[in-house]
């Protein structure tokens, strides 16, 4: 009877199983869990090269070993002593602060104003917002250019984030999560005297605040990251942020990898940092902003 | 003024303040989005050296662009970074999620593991990989193949291996993302649907294929569509990986928007790049369509 059953249950068991009761002990378990982690371990593999050779001498460059026989911060006493990563720190962090504030803002406006009140123009507005998901940045760049040629905003920080002050998906994505507040809540206020601003600012913001916290988290890595445009918009070095200026920098340095390493550590760091203390919440985030927005 | 908002009813004010929180979103909206769009398509009809007066052209440069043999060639790289990276990133992830969804030892540590590559940079990560692809005695690929006493690979100097090469980094980056949605959406599958199948005595397999992939549509609709257009869209990789020879070697790399990026900001060629990009949003435009047709029609 035994012999006849096994077959048929094992896999759809094994499948099962651990969902509802946690994890089950099996062969096939282990072999997972082994598969998985190898393949995790293998993932992280250029990050963790790239971090390894950041704090290596070029003659041990070459070699396949995770732990430098020398460690030494030489790599990065000669990155940071040049300076320039300093100033491209500095624009990066700034631009992408002020691009997920401004996104956090306008585009919670936006999503809760074409949520919360009716008014002649608001499909219109909504579908018009949301067509331009649509359109691709490698469209517009060209435009943006002759734009801030026009208007004097070449090589500015402002020439280098207006683009990004707003986006649809933002917009989209606050939208969903405004529909989740009750209208009771903002009558409530209404009632109590507050004016609509106040109301979306003091009753409905903090009400989807982990909608903010995810779009803030896209928004910010989204731009912190950002290439083509900074690298259209910006010509002298100072302006630079830390992916265009990385790409100058191991132009320069060409084929002394230990150097290239440590910028890319340099521009890399700050993100795996906020991930690793954030992890659970940036995760969350992703998914919420991945399946609404 | 006051005493004119006062006397307005309820709906009233309604429409005055809701043009109040759109009024600067408006404005952006129209110039920063709206505008550019027009302009660009207005000038794929232009011919402009940005120094010189701009002038109608007519069709000149998509016909151009038609005779064009770089044009083609990018064209079929653009669709052969698009017809490997999102089917094998698709495959690859569902595999990891599918498995991790059922694993809770160490799931969160495994899951950060996969998630890590995610948060860095494209840039950054580029050069990583270069480095990677070098020849014996630097690159970290065939240093480890000649430790097996394997043959050096070519790679980033091929025409034919450089676009698999350059495509691996974008892959990689995005596996992350794609796993954690695919699990959310796997969560998302309720309990009963796996209990009836097991009551009924049905095998893992066509579980797989009759429960859990159909159930998993939205999901996957979502990603196709998602990773195509990040796939089409590809710049920052093929930029920095082959920064000497932009697209290089050969132009066997050379994407759609590198070569709108040459064209406006090497040749100066404005009206010329402006039809390129018109072609990227129509291409865009109808994958993402015929993508979302057929996907939601099965």
């Amino acid at each position: 009877m035994r012999m006849a059953d096994t077959p048929i249950q094992a896999p759809t068991q094994s499948l099962l199983a651990d969902r509802t009761t946690g994890p089950r002990r099996s062969h096939g378990q282990y072999i997972r869990w082994v598969l998985l982690m190898f393949g995790g371990i293998v993932m992280v593999m250029p990050i963790a090269y790239m971090l390894a050779t950041s704090f290596k001498y070029s003659f041990e460059v070459h070699t396949l070993s995770l732990i430098p026989q020398e460690p030494t911060l030489e790599n990065y006493l000669f990155v940071l002593e040049d300076g320039r990563f300093y100033t491209w720190f500095g624009n990066s962090l700034f631009i992408a602060t002020v691009t997920t504030l401004s996104n956090v803002l306008f585009d919670s406006l936006v999503g809760y104003a074409l949520c919360k009140f009716r008014f002649p123009g608001r499909y219109i507005f909504f579908i018009a917002v949301l067509s331009t998901l649509m359109i691709p940045t490698e469209m517009l760049v060209i435009p943006w250019y002759l734009m801030s040629s026009t208007l004097g905003w070449l090589d500015t920080s402002w020439g280098i984030m207006f683009p990004g002050l707003m986006t649809a998906f933002g917009t989209f994505l606050m939208k969903q999560f405004f529909e989740t507040v009750p209208d009771d809540f903002l009558e409530a206020a209404r009632i109590d005297g507050l004016n609509e601003l106040q109301i979306w600012w003091t009753v409905a913001m903090p009400l989807v605040k982990p909608a903010l916290a995810a779009l803030a988290i896209f928004v910010f890595l989204g731009n912190w990251t950002a290439f083509i445009w900074p690298l259209i918009v910006t010509t002298s070095q100072d302006m630079y942020t830390l992916p265009v200026g990385l790409t100058t920098f191991s132009d320069e340095v060409d084929v002394e990898w230990e150097l290239i390493m440590t910028g890319a550590a340099i521009s890399t760091i700050p993100t795996l940092i906020v991930f690793v203390i954030f992890q659970r919440f940036i995760i969350r985030g992703v998914v919420m902003a991945g399946l609404k927005g | 003024m006051v005493k004119f908002y006062q006397d307005l009813s309820i709906s009233h004010k309604q429409i005055v303040w809701a043009w109040v929180f759109l009024a600067v979103p408006l404005i952006f909206y129209v110039t920063i989005r709206f505008y550019p769009t027009a302009n660009a398509i207005i000038l794929s009809f232009q011919s402009w050296n940005l120094l010189g007066p701009r002038t109608w052209a007519g069709m000149e440069n998509y016909i151009k662009l038609w005779n064009d043999p770089v044009f083609w060639k990018v064209f079929r790289n653009t669709f052969v970074y698009l017809l490997i990276g999102t089917p094998v990133s698709l495959v690859i992830s569902f595999t990891i999620a599918f498995h991790l969804d059922k694993l809770r030892f160490m799931h969160g540590l495994i899951r950060a593991l996969y998630f890590l590559p995610f948060m860095t940079s494209a840039v950054a990560m580029a050069w990583v990989w270069r480095w990677f692809y070098q020849p014996v005695p630097i690159g970290l690929f065939n240093n480890f193949l000649a430790s097996f006493g394997i043959s050096q690979i070519a790679f980033l100097n091929s025409t034919t291996n450089a676009l698999p090469s350059i495509l691996a980094p974008a892959v990689w980056a995005g596996l992350g993302f794609q796993i954690i949605i695919f699990m959310a959406g796997l969560r998302a599958i309720p309990q009963t649907y796996y209990e009836a199948a097991r009551i009924d005595g049905v095998s893992g397999w066509t579980i797989l294929t009759e429960i859990t992939l159909p159930l998993l549509k939205p999901t996957i609709v979502f990603l196709v569509v998602l990773s195509s257009i990040g796939f089409l869209r590809i710049f920052d990789q093929v930029y920095n990986m082959t920064l000497l020879d932009p697209g290089g070697p050969l132009n066997s790399t050379k994407p759609l928007v590198l070569m709108i990026y040459d064209t406006a900001f090497n040749a100066f060629d404005m009206g010329y790049a402006a039809a390129q990009t018109v072609v990227l949003f129509t291409v865009l435009l109808i994958v993402s369509l015929v993508q979302l047709r057929i996907l939601r029609d099965r």
